[in-house]
């Protein structure tokens, strides 16, 4: 009896554990992302195909989570945030994560390139590089830049999507990744504000904590003047349309006020009042993004409708 | 105390192997799906390769008539 006893205490993983470790919200953000990517490209794919090519890019962006998980185990034990992932709560061994991360990459790499080309694989193999090696490992624990070098790794899915379809990278792909590279940082940054993280016993430089809020402020308002830009110019392009232009201006401009309130407030106030700014542009920016790429849907679907 | 032969690990690992055997089941069907499709693509794209051939077999067999 006390064989079977020792199995008990929760310490083999179920099935949930390994699905947990693929980062399942980050993955239906990506889907997201490249299905608007795969349906505004001037080219179709079969939809078994384009089913194929969704999958396949979540699921390299599930592998690279895995190993993410597995690379930053020692950090998610320290927040309190991240103490209940499956690693931290030794539910699953590092090895594990590792394995799952490297397989999976590997399959999501090469079914990717056999349903759609070459292209699209090699661009999703080096976005499992890129938020691996070149975020994870590398830089996300020696600058206090990390949020903009991860949002990097966030803003390829719509361009794999569109080289899936079309075989190649063009200007509309180039700025729909950098729609989302320069929208993440203040988008983050909004949140880094008003959230009490543990990141600093974590030894994660973050900006509020390495050049202080008011420098942080001002991050916030640059990188958003620096985000209109590529916002509103993707208007011009081949996939822009009225629906999307008139998406780009309210939204640009209220994105522009809401970080312009951020700028010229201090912590006093932002106290006084319990963040209420910072809050209000945190969410604003998630419907910011997300009703941009609607807008490119719905003018692509107006083309389609208009022969 | 009675042996308890289905113990709550067994459970649990039989959830395991059902999950990864429906994704399994599931990839087998993808791939079978997707081969389908490129087979019949390509069975399309090349639709006028046969016309062709039968046009290329026939010329040497004319020039082969001439003197």
């Amino acid at each position: 009896m006390t064989d079977i006893r020792s199995y008990e205490g929760g310490g083999e993983a179920r099935f949930g554990d390994y699905v947990q470790l693929l980062k399942p919200r980050v993955m239906s953000l990506v889907v997201f992302a490249a299905l608007v990517g795969l349906l505004v490209a001037p080219a179709t794919l079969h939809p078994v195909e384009a089913f194929c090519a969704i999958l396949f890019i979540a699921l390299g962006g599930g592998a690279s989570g895995a190993l993410n998980m597995w690379w930053d185990a020692d950090i998610d034990a320290v927040m309190r945030r991240t103490q209940s992932r499956p690693i931290p709560s030794g539910r699953v061994e590092p090895g594990e994560a590792l394995a799952i991360g490297l397989a999976l990459s590997g399959i999501s790499v090469v079914m990717l390139g056999l349903a759609t080309n070459l292209m699209a694989a090699a661009l999703l193999a080096f976005t499992i590089f890129f938020y691996v090696v070149i975020y994870s490992v590398w830089l996300k624990r020696i600058t206090p830049q990390n949020i903009v070098i991860g949002g990097a790794a966030g803003a390829f899915p719509p361009m794999i999507g569109w080289v899936a379809a079309t075989g190649s990278v063009s200007i509309e792909a180039f700025l729909m990744f950098m729609l989302i590279f320069m929208w993440t940082p203040p988008h983050f940054w909004a949140l880094a504000l008003f959230m009490k993280s543990d990141y600093g016993d974590a030894k994660v430089p973050m900006l509020t904590e390495t050049h202080g809020r008011k420098s942080t402020r001002a991050h916030v308002w640059w990188y958003t003047v620096a985000l209109v830009p590529f916002s509103v110019v993707l208007a011009f392009t081949t996939i822009g349309g009225p629906v999307y232009m008139a998406a780009a201006l309210i939204l640009n401009l209220m994105f522009l006020r809401g970080a312009w309130a951020i700028w010229r407030r201090d912590e006093t106030a932002a106290e006084a009042d319990r963040y209420r700014v910072e809050k209000s542009v945190f969410r604003f920016s998630l419907y910011y993004l997300f009703l941009l790429f609607v807008a490119l849907l719905a003018d692509a679907g107006l083309r389609v409708m208009g022969g | 105390m009675a042996l308890r032969v289905e113990h709550e690990m067994h459970h649990r690992r039989f959830g395991r192997n059902l999950g990864l055997g429906v994704v399994l089941a599931a990839f087998v069907v993808l791939v079978f799906a997707l081969t389908v499709v490129k087979v019949t693509q390509g069975a399309r794209f090349h639709a006028d390769d046969g016309k062709k051939n039968t046009g290329t077999v026939t010329q040497p067999a004319t020039g082969g008539s001439q003197p």
